[in-house]
């Protein structure tokens, strides 16, 4: 039996962005993520294993590399690789309590870029964006409009946001009618 | 000549920036700053508008969002109109386009006034008592009648081709009012860094100093000072200024709805501009700057176009510079008309008179009247107002009776006092209390961390308002976490100060008139009928409101609410605090349905959810199904096939090949953790600590009161880790409801949940042929039967990807649920599709689907139940573990009314005429001649044509179902009695050998 | 829309990412096979529906996805305390927190000096709406 050829990956909404004054949204290519939980005890394991330290404090984030850990919940993350190496890997190997779950494929993530990204994600989060209450490197789980997902702020003037791949249509379309409104 | 009203070298308009309008079709020219209202004056038209019930014509009462007449159409376009828009604060544009409503054919001849005529019919509670019988002409007569002609305005009837944006905004003080109060306590909040949000209604910040000419602040005219600290406060980077911007909703822990009009004011907004945009402002501290209503004098007939308010005479006169008649009448009980008076006089035109209600009024602006030569008739009211589409002489007489005098006018301001603005506080559900001295209704009691400065607050000397507030802004900022302000409050050198007037009905419009003196314009609700209220027998101030509708609608009783109540007061022979002040609601003025909605229309209305498969499916032609927020393939027709033939085809080649079905839906939830079992053994009827790797079961869930709430297959991956599967429409719920058990009742479990749903897209093939049209493409699993029997699960690779690999089936035929990663969901479809049509399998949809699970007796959960179904009456007891003693359900599944007799249980029907096909949802019953209501046993849940049958077939649930096999009932429908025996639901492969086949 | 302040992200977020889930402190059993019927009623259909301070839950489901418990006046709608789930029920005499902030507006509810009445009870499911 001939070798079939490998099934090729169609990310959803692959290569769109939408620019308008002050801001650009675009489709962020795939990346590796597990949504991993674990009690206090096993932090220091998993961050070992990890090569970050899992942030503790609610909306914290910690970066390293290409990898980056969501404080999600306080037995929750969201880890995060848009390099080669899969998280759910480096977790394989660790004893201590936890669970570990691919999601690579589970959520969509978008860039939100310029000086109207927090009036673009405002348009549809309740949240305070404001450098002061949600700085850089804040993240949370919230909600855009009539979906939920999950934010980082990666600089000043620019987010990440996630959300769940069947509801990237839906996003997407509210961030870049969003956009349209933000430079105001 | 051209805007014969308009005097040179007054206002603040510049005469050279003109802007063309049409009224009525009728073109005239205005200047940029004007607002409608003033520019229609500035024409001489004060005749703008019919009246609600009489259809009286009405004029401009007011220069703000309190006017309750002045409502016009606005039509930029045939799908841009909009109805009801306040002339007094619709910026004038170059091409504007107003039309009057209410009245017909023409605004000068309108005959609906014929209802004016008969008014004495329609007196208040008129559509109450009298189109009462006969019960059916309600609706096929009288509503529609009434609809036609009443209501203000006309719905566009186009869809919205604007669009409209929304902005949630969190700020440390937001100021509602951008008078001198509200930019007070803005500049001391913003100097001591805090983020501030400064909203007013108007295109201009300033609020009353628009027209107060006597204000001094700062060395500088007050509106000169009120733009220069707006220009300062622009210039703050933490500053948001919103002009044009009303809050129209105070609700819990400082929420405020803000709606801002972003190009309502633009002759050419183009389409890059929402239309509107909703602020939705979380505030630690909120100031209520609303600042004060003026109240019109309640006499007959003062609803002439011509009598308006005192203050918006002088707002038009020295912000627009536009004089609203050339021989003025004033009629007032307080002095702020004299200062109106006193401007109109300077500037030129003639003031006919100033009837005072007051017996010896005294003060400077009395005097001031007085030495510019203006008669002051004190002592003496106003007892009527003549002129049908504009006031021409006013009647006169001393307040206690004797002679008349009649005086040409061309225009009446009137004035009885000034009412604080308390929406927003009584909509932020403070406690409003009654202030003797002044005889008003003040802020009392606050529910919200916000505070009222100014004239909303009953401060009303200009100086007092400013300290007040900038006090307020400073202390507040300070609260919310900011500094102490760095600059200093501003100085006011001079201002002007009015209190006093009346309240409800002057002599002439008594409790012993019948004459039509209004207190609710918009509403047309006159001082007769808030006594006619209270005599037949209204007590409450709420019953009054509702009787009249006083004060009720978009009005809410900006300019009516307190003469309403006084009059009520009275005639109780109450004090108005113990007659109580209505509730204000929201919204403040009307908002949009767009802005409201904003975003939330078309394809965002709601997210729609469509799998990795869905473009395949297109493409070939599928007919989707919503199901929840997904859209399912519901069947895939050929060319030429209609649903019917698709579905059976799709049915016969599931089971005489293979079909493709997307499942990809199904909500999947990975159970995780040493105790991951033992979660399971608790959440779902059916044991799980025995089942071994690789294996699969059907596992069943209850909610605590033994009612069946969702199902799935399950399967175990590892010692701790488990797949499991839910209902589509379940998986968000199923998800909540095993948190809910793990996080409160079962914390020491050490297992975690995730939702994988979209992590796996999810192929189901199924049919003899399934395995082999899978085998090619898989790497790593033995697919033997021995090896991989029915209801176990594999990890391997399809097509080079992972898959988790489940053989199950939801058809009755040997089948496999492929789950790979969704973003090679189309690919390992497409894959399996060309393996699939060498075998001569079909994609098949939702509907094969139900049928193919149907023809097995296989339930499904929302359809085959509702809430009120056990195990035991879906004949799923083998499902439970008989051993456990703790899952959820287990002590609510042996209540007493869920293990009795005569429960109803699922079973199958075959109608007498195999062709005929029941409905879904109807009722069953014995004996189909017995007399209405007839008993019902029972009710079809599931009903459908089964190509693979032959014939129809169908599930119920059905009074003790099991025990009537093979017993005849009868389904009676409107035109016929269909006559069914009862029998198993397995329709199909009763042994179940295909599993194997 | 209410602020609601979650125990475990430490911060006010809005109303639109939590979800109310019933009345708080209503243990399950640890032996509920063996209840009685009336044992069973007690805990899954009887609620106090109280006007005035009550303790529910909520979750925290588009935040950390926490249930907690909170305090909250059913008249004033506010929140007076909350706190995690599993901790015990605050002493709001000790909080000083037992008083509502503020009537409603007089005029609009219903006039209702409150009566001592036997403890109100309503059957409700205790968990989720139906399937």
């Amino acid at each position: 039996m001939a070798k079939l050829a490998d099934a090729v990956r169609n990310p959803a909404l692959a290569g769109r962005e939408f620019s308008a004054a002050g801001v650009k949204v675009a489709v962020l290519p795939p990346a590796h993520r597990i949504s991993l939980r674990a009690p206090t005890q096993s932090v220091a394991a998993l961050s070992k294993a990890l090569g970050l330290t899992l942030p503790q404090k609610p909306k914290g984030s910690a970066a390293k590399g290409t990898r980056t850990a969501l404080w999600l919940g306080p037995d929750e993350w969201l880890v995060m690789d848009d390099g080669a190496k899969d998280p759910l890997d480096a977790c394989a190997s660790v004893d201590a309590l936890h669970s570990a779950v691919g999601i690579s494929h589970r959520n969509v993530a978008f860039s939100v870029i310029g000086v109207g990204a927090a009036n673009t994600i405002s348009a549809g989060c309740p949240q305070d964006l404001s450098l002061g209450v949600f700085p850089v490197g804040a993240c949370s789980r919230t909600v855009l409009g009539k979906a939920e997902i999950v934010l980082l702020r990666t600089a000043e003037d620019a987010f990440r946001v996630e959300c769940w791949r069947s509801f990237s249509d839906y996003v997407y379309g509210f961030l870049t009618e969003a956009a349209r409104d933000a430079a105001a | 000549m051209a805007e014969p009203f308009r005097i040179s070298g007054t206002g603040r308009l510049t005469p050279a920036r003109t802007a063309r309008f049409t009224f009525d079709g009728k073109p005239y020219t205005g200047l940029v700053g004007d607002t409608l209202a003033s520019a229609l004056l500035a024409n001489g038209v004060h005749l703008v508008g019919r009246s609600f019930k009489y259809h009286r014509p009405r004029g401009i009462l007011s220069a703000g969002a309190e006017e309750p007449n002045a409502l016009v159409e606005i039509a930029r376009d045939a799908a841009r109109k909009t109805p009801n828009v306040r002339a007094t604060v619709q910026e004038l544009y170059d091409g504007l386009t107003a039309r009057s409503q209410n009245r017909w054919p023409s605004l000068s001849f309108d005959v609906g006034a014929i209802n004016d005529v008969f008014s004495p019919f329609f007196s208040a509670g008129f559509y109450y008592k009298t189109f009462m019988w006969p019960k059916a002409a309600w609706k096929s007569l009288y509503e529609p009648n009434i609809r036609a002609a009443a209501g203000l305005g006309v719905s566009p009837d186009q869809p919205d081709p604007d669009h409209y944006a929304s902005r949630y905004a969190h700020c440390e003080v937001l100021v509602l009012g951008g008078g001198a109060s509200g930019i007070a306590a803005a500049l001391a909040a913003a100097e001591s860094g805090a983020r501030v949000i400064l909203a007013d209604e108007q295109g201009e910040f300033g609020g009353a100093l628009r027209f107060e000419s006597g204000a001094k602040i700062e060395g500088q005219d007050g509106w000169a000072w009120a733009q220069a600290a707006v220009a300062k406060l622009a210039a703050m980077d933490n500053v948001r200024l919103l002009p044009r911007t009303t809050a129209f909703g105070y609700y819990a822990q400082n929420f405020v709805g803000l709606a801002e009009r972003v190009t309502e004011h633009l002759s050419n907004p183009g389409h890059d501009l929402p239309r509107e945009r909703l602020w939705q402002v979380r505030a630690k501290k909120v100031v209520i700057a609303t600042g004060a209503i003026e109240r019109h004098m309640v006499f007959a007939d003062n609803d002439r176009p011509g009598v308006m308010l005192a203050s918006a005479a002088r707002s038009y006169l020295n912000h627009q510079g536009v004089a609203v008649g050339r021989n003025v009448g004033v009629y007032t009980a307080n002095d702020s008309a004299y200062a109106a008076a006193i401007d109109l006089k300077k500037a030129g035109v003639s003031i006919a008179t100033i009837v005072d209600l007051r017996d010896n009024p005294t003060g400077p602006l009395v005097d001031e009247a007085r030495a510019l030569g203006i008669e002051i008739n004190h002592g003496r009211a106003v007892v009527k107002a003549r002129g049908k589409l504009r006031v021409s002489s006013i009647v006169v007489q001393p307040k206690n009776g004797g002679a008349e005098r009649t005086i040409p006018v061309d225009a009446l301001i009137t004035s009885s006092g000034w009412t604080p603005s308390v929406h927003m506080f009584s909509q932020s559900r403070g406690k409003v209390a009654f202030d003797q001295e002044t005889r008003r209704f003040l802020p009392g009691a606050y529910a919200q961390d916000c505070v009222s400065v100014g004239a909303c607050n009953g401060t009303d000397n200009l100086a007092a308002a400013v300290d007040e507030a900038y006090a307020a802004g400073s202390r507040l900022a300070k609260e919310a976490g900011g500094k102490a302000a760095k600059g200093s409050k501003p100085k006011v050198e001079a201002g002007e100060n009015w209190t006093g007037g009346m309240l409800g009905s002057a002599p002439g419009a008594g409790a012993d008139t019948t004459v039509k003196a209004f207190i609710d314009f918009q509403n047309d609700v006159t001082a007769k009928d808030i006594r006619q209220a209270v005599r037949e027998g209204m007590r409450s101030i709420e019953h009054v409101k509702r009787f009249t509708t006083n004060g009720m609608a978009t009005d809410q009783g900006k300019t009516s609410n307190v003469h309403g109540l006084a009059i009520a007061a009275e005639a109780l022979g109450k004090e108005m605090p113990e007659v109580g002040l209505t509730t204000f609601r929201a919204p403040y003025t009307p908002v949009t349905f767009g802005s409201l909605i904003n975003h939330s229309r078309g394809a965002l209305f709601d997210p729609t959810r469509r799998t990795a498969t869905h473009s395949w499916a297109e493409a070939r032609g599928a007919v989707f199904e919503d199901v929840g927020q997904w859209k399912r393939a519901w069947y895939l027709p050929k060319a030429g096939e209609d649903m019917h033939a698709a579905v059976n085809r799709e049915c016969v080649t599931v089971r005489k090949t293979a079909g493709l079905f997307d499942a990809s839906t199904l909500g999947k939830i990975e159970v995780v953790g040493p105790d991951a079992a033992k979660f399971m053994e608790l959440l779902y009827t059916n044991p799980w600590e025995k089942l071994e790797s690789g294996r699969c079961r059907y596992g069943l869930m209850l909610r605590e009161d033994g009612f069946i709430y969702d199902d799935g297959v399950v399967g175990r991956l590892a010692p701790d880790r488990f797949h499991v599967t839910t209902t589509t429409g379940g998986a968000a719920r199923v998800m909540n409801h095993m948190e809910d058990y793990l996080q409160t009742e079962f914390p020491n479990l050490n297992v975690w949940l995730t939702s994988v749903s979209e992590q796996w897209a999810v192929v189901a093939v199924q049919g003899p042929k399934s395995r082999d049209i899978i085998a090619p493409l898989v790497e790593g699993i033995d697919l033997s039967d021995d090896a991989m029997p029915h209801m176990s699960v594999r990890e391997g690779k399809i097509c080079g990807v992972p898959t988790r690999l489940f053989r199950m089936s939801f058809s009755g035929e040997r089948g496999f649920e492929v789950n790979v990663p969704a973003d090679y969901g189309l690919a390992v479809w497409e894959a399996l599709w060309a393996e699939g049509e060498k075998h001569g399998a079909c994609a098949y949809g939702t509907e094969a689907m139900h049928v193919l699970r149907a023809e097995k007796g296989y339930i499904i959960v929302g359809q085959d139940t509702d809430g009120t179904v056990t195990m035991n009456d879906a004949g799923l007891d083998w499902a439970v573990g008989k051993k456990k003693t703790d899952f959820v359900g287990i002590r609510g599944m042996a209540r007493p009314d869920l293990v009795a007799a005569g429960r109803k249980q699922i079973v199958g029907l075959k109608t007498k005429n195999p062709k005929t096909v029941l409905e879904e949802g109807a009722q069953i019953v014995g004996n189909p001649s017995q007399p209405k209501p007839m008993t019902m046993l029972g009710h079809v849940t599931s009903s459908y044509w089964s190509e693979n049958c032959g014939r129809s077939i169908a599930m119920a649930l059905l009074m003790d179902g099991r025990s009537r096999i093979g017993d005849t009932l009868f389904v009676p429908m409107q035109n016929e009695t269909i006559e069914v025996e009862v029998c198993s639901p397995v329709f199909f492969d009763e042994k179940g050998g295909r599993l194997n086949g | 829309m209410l602020l609601i302040h979650c125990p475990y992200c430490e911060e006010e977020r809005s109303e639109l990412e939590f979800r109310n889930a019933g009345e708080a402190h209503i243990a399950r059993s640890q032996n509920i096979a063996a209840i009685s019927d009336e044992e069973f009623e007690e805990f899954f259909f009887l609620r106090s529906n109280t006007k005035g301070v009550i303790f529910e839950r909520w979750r925290h489901i588009h935040g950390c996805g926490r249930f907690f418990n909170a305090a909250r006046h059913t008249v004033t709608d506010k929140f007076l305390t909350t706190y995690k789930a599993g901790e015990p029920k605050p002493d709001l005499d000790k909080l000083g927190l037992d008083k509502p902030a503020a009537a409603p507006v007089a005029s609009d509810a219903e006039a209702g000096e409150p009566k001592p009445k036997k403890k109100a009870v309503r059957r409700a499911p205790a968990k989720k709406g139906d399937a």
